[in-house]
C-alpha cells in the first residue's frame, strides 16, 4: 500500500464513522464490548472447526448493512492486509496430512481444514473491527475506552495521536514525494537519506507541538481533554449488546450449521 | 509482525492483554507523577510521527524486501521509557483498528511484543549502560544498533512463541523462528542504524530535546531500577512461563509428535511455580479461559480417530456442509435484505 492510498483508505474509515444511522447511534461501550465478545467467541473454535463458524458472518453483516457501510470496501480491506496470517496458516496443509473425510469417497486433509479455520477467523475478526471502527467515531471510541476504565493519560494519549495522525501523514506524504522526485522513481533509497527523512519528520513534528501545545494552553488546556456531553446507556445499547451476546453464546455452543443441514435433510426426506 | 487474531487462542491473547493493560496503568502512573502538561501534546504528536514514519518503507540491503521502522527505541531514547511506551501501545491501537494490523484480541501481544521490548528491556538494560551519558557519538551509535536488535529479536521471538502456544498453526516451533529470526535481523540493523542517525541529527540541531530526556532519565535513579526490574519481573514471568510450557512440551521431537497424541492436558498439571501462577491469572484473566484449554483435548483424540472416520457417521458430515453453506447464505441474504431496504427508504 502506497502511503497515500493508506492515507485515503483512514480518511474514508473516519468520514464513514460520522454516519448517521441506528449502529452509529448507539453507544461506542456497546459496540465494543459486543465487538470484543465476538472476537473472542470466533476465536475460541478449536482449530479445525470451519462450520461451525460460518452462522458469525451475521453480526458483520449485519453491523455492515444497517450501518451502511460498504461491503466491497471492508472485504478490500481485510485483503489486502491477510498476508501475515496466510504465511503463518499456509504451511498448515503441508505440515498437518492426517486425512479427514467429509463424505463417503471424498475427504481433505486436516491441514487444509485448519488452515481453512484461520482464514475464515481472520475474515471475521478483522471485519469486526474494521466495523467497529467505521461506525464509532474515534473520539466516541477513547470516550468509551475512558468509561471502560483506561487511564486518562492513555486515552488522551490516543485522542492527540488521532488529532494529530492527519497533518503528519500529510507531511510524510510531502517529504517522500520530494524524495521521489529526486531520485527519479527509485524507491528504496539509502538508509541515511531515509534517517534525514524521518529526522526532519522528527524536528517539524516537535516544532508543530510546541505550536499546537500554546494554543492549547491560550484556550484553557489544563491538562486533561474536557467531554462535552455525558452519555448514558440507552435500552436500544442493552438491547444491542445482550442480542449480540445471546447470538455469539448460541453460535458457540450450538452446532447450527448442523442442525439446520439435518432439518433441511429431514424435510426433503 | 504484527499478530492477527485468528492466529491466537483466548487464553494467550487474554494473558497479554493483562500483562499489556497492567504496563499501560503502570507507565501512566509514573508518568503522572512528575509530568509537564507539555508533555501530553508532543507524545500524542509523536505518536501520529511514529505512525507516519512506519508509512516509509526502507529497502533491506540485499534481500529485496523491506521494512519499516518499529519506533519503539528511538521514541524511547526520545522521550524516556514510560512515556515511550504510552506512544507505542496508543499507535498500536489505532493501527490495530485502522488498518486491521493486528486485531482486538491480538492488541495485547502486539503492545507487547512492539512496546515492552525495546523501552522496558532494551532501553534500560542495554542502550544506557552502552550509551552511557550520551556524550560520545559513536557509543550512541552502538548502543542504538544493539537495543534496536534486541528488541525486535525479542519480539519475534515473543511472536513465534504466542503463534505457537495458541496452536492453531502447524508451523513447527523451530521452523518458525528461522523464519521470524533473521529478516528481524536484518530490520533490525535497518531499524538500529536509522535510530542512531536520528538522534545524532536531532542532537546536532536540537539538542536541548535529548537533554531534557537524558536528565529526566538520571534524576531518579533508584525509580529507574525499579522499573528495569519490574519489567524484568514481567518479562520473567511471561517468558519464563510460556518458555517453560514450550520447553516441557516439546523438547524435541519425539516429545513433540508425543504432544500431538496425547494433547497438552498432562502436561499442564505438572506445571507449577511461575507457571501456575501464570495460569491462575490466565484463569482470573481470561475471559473464556476454558476454551483456550479445552482446544488440545478436543484435538487430543484426533490422530488416531482419523482412520475410522468414514465409518463414523459421514450423514452428520454432509448435513453439516449443506446446513453451512444454507447459514451463510442466510447471513448474506439478510444483510443484503436490509441494506436494500434501508436505500428504498432513504431514496
Amino acid at each position: 500500500m502506497t502511503l497515500e492510498a493508506a492515507y485515503s483508505d483512514i480518511g474514508r474509515l473516519d468520514r464513514l464513522s460520522y454516519l448517521d444511522t441506528a449502529v452509529h447511534r448507539l453507544d461506542p461501550r456497546a459496540k465494543v464490548i459486543a465487538t470484543m465478545l465476538f472476537v473472542v467467541a470466533v476465536v475460541s473454535f478449536p482449530r479445525y472447526e470451519v462450520l461451525s463458524l460460518l452462522p458469525f458472518f451475521l453480526f458483520p453483516l449485519l453491523v455492515g448493512a444497517f450501518g451502511d457501510i460498504p461491503a466491497g470496501f471492508i472485504a478490500r480491506k481485510v485483503a489486502a492486509v491477510s498476508p501475515f496470517a496466510v504465511f503463518v496458516g499456509m504451511f498448515n496443509p503441508l505440515l498437518d496430512p492426517g486425512i479427514v473425510a467429509v463424505s463417503p469417497g471424498f475427504s481433505v486433509s486436516a491441514g487444509w481444514v485448519s488452515f481453512a479455520s484461520i482464514l475464515v477467523k481472520f475474515a471475521l475478526t478483522v471485519s469486526a473491527a474494521l466495523l467497529l471502527i467505521a461506525t464509532t467515531s474515534f473520539p466516541g471510541i477513547c470516550r468509551g475506552l475512558r468509561r471502560l476504565g483506561f487511564p486518562a493519560l492513555f486515552v488522551s494519549q490516543l485522542l492527540f495521536l488521532y488529532r494529530y495522525l492527519f497533518v503528519l501523514v500529510e507531511e510524510a506524504i510531502r517529504v517522500v514525494r520530494a524524495r521521489d522526485m529526486r531520485s527519479f522513481g527509485r524507491r528504496g533509497t539509502g538508509a541515511r537519506v531515509f534517517v534525514r527523512i524521518v529526522g526532519t519528520l522528527f524536528l517539524r513534528t516537535v516544532e508543530r507541538a510546541e505550536r499546537i501545545y500554546g494554543a492549547m494552553l491560550a484556550r484553557g488546556f489544563r491538562g486533561e481533554g474536557p467531554s462535552m456531553r455525558p452519555e448514558t446507556l440507552r435500552p436500544a445499547d442493552a438491547v444491542f449488546v445482550l442480542s449480540s451476546a445471546a447470538w455469539f453464546a448460541l453460535c458457540r455452543f450450538v452446532p447450527v450449521p448442523q442442525a439446520i443441514g439435518r432439518l433441511v435433510r429431514g424435510l426433503a426426506g | 509482525m504484527h499478530m492477527a487474531d485468528a492466529l491466537l487462542s483466548p487464553a494467550v491473547g487474554g494473558t497479554f492483554w493483562a500483562g499489556t493493560a497492567a504496563t499501560i496503568g503502570y507507565a501512566s502512573k509514573r508518568l503522572k507523577q512528575g509530568i509537564d502538561d507539555r508533555k501530553i501534546p508532543l507524545m500524542g504528536v509523536l505518536g501520529a510521527f511514529i505512525f507516519a514514519s512506519q508509512m516509509i518503507n526502507f529497502t533491506i540491503p540485499g534481500t529485496g524486501s523491506s521494512g519499516h521502522l518499529g519506533g519503539g527505541m528511538i521514541l524511547a531514547i526520545l522521550l524516556g521509557p514510560h512515556a515511550a511506551f504510552l506512544v507505542m501501545a496508543s499507535v498500536l491501537t489505532v493501527q490495530g483498528l485502522f488498518f486491521a494490523d493486528g486485531g482486538l484480541l491480538a492488541l495485547g501481544c502486539n503492545v507487547w511484543n512492539l512496546g515492552i521490548y525495546p523501552c522496558y528491556v532494551a532501553y534500560p538494560l542495554v542502550y544506557r549502560p552502552l550509551a552511557g551519558d550520551g556524550s560520545s557519538p559513536r557509543r550512541i551509535f552502538a548502543a542504538s544498533l544493539v537495543g534496536a536488535v534486541g528488541a525486535l529479536q525479542l519480539g519475534a521471538l515473543s511472536v513465534a512463541l504466542q503463534t505457537h502456544l495458541s496452536g492453531k498453526s502447524e508451523l513447527p516451533f523451530g521452523s518458525f523462528l528461522l523464519l521470524m529470526q533473521p529478516i528481524h535481523l536484518a530490520i533490525g540493523i535497518v531499524e538500529g542504524l536509522v535510530t542512531a542517525g536520528v538522534v545524532s541529527f536531532v542532537r546536532a540541531l536540537r539538542p536541548e530535546i535529548l537533554d531534557a530526556s537524558a536528565a529526566r532519565g538520571s534524576i531518579p535513579a533508584s525509580a529507574s531500577l525499579r522499573t528495569v526490574l519490574v519489567g524484568f519481573i514481567a518479562l520473567a514471568a511471561v517468558t519464563g512461563g510460556a518458555l517453560s510450557w514450550f520447553a516441557s512440551a516439546h523438547p524435541d521431537g519425539l516429545e513433540w509428535s508425543i504432544e500431538r497424541i496425547t494433547g497438552k492436558a498432562e502436561l499442564q498439571e505438572r506445571e507449577h511455580g511461575v507457571s501456575a501462577a501464570l495460569k491462575e491469572l490466565q484463569e482470573k484473566t481470561a475471559i473464556l479461559p476454558d476454551y483456550g484449554f479445552r482446544t488440545p483435548e478436543a484435538e487430543a483424540g484426533k490422530p488416531e480417530e482419523t482412520p475410522s472416520w468414514p465409518s463414523v457417521d459421514a450423514g452428520s458430515t454432509v448435513s453439516g456442509l449443506v446446513g453451512g453453506i444454507l447459514v451463510l447464505a442466510m447471513a448474506m441474504l439478510v444483510g443484503w435484505a436490509v441494506r436494500a431496504l434501508r436505500r428504498r427508504r432513504a431514496g
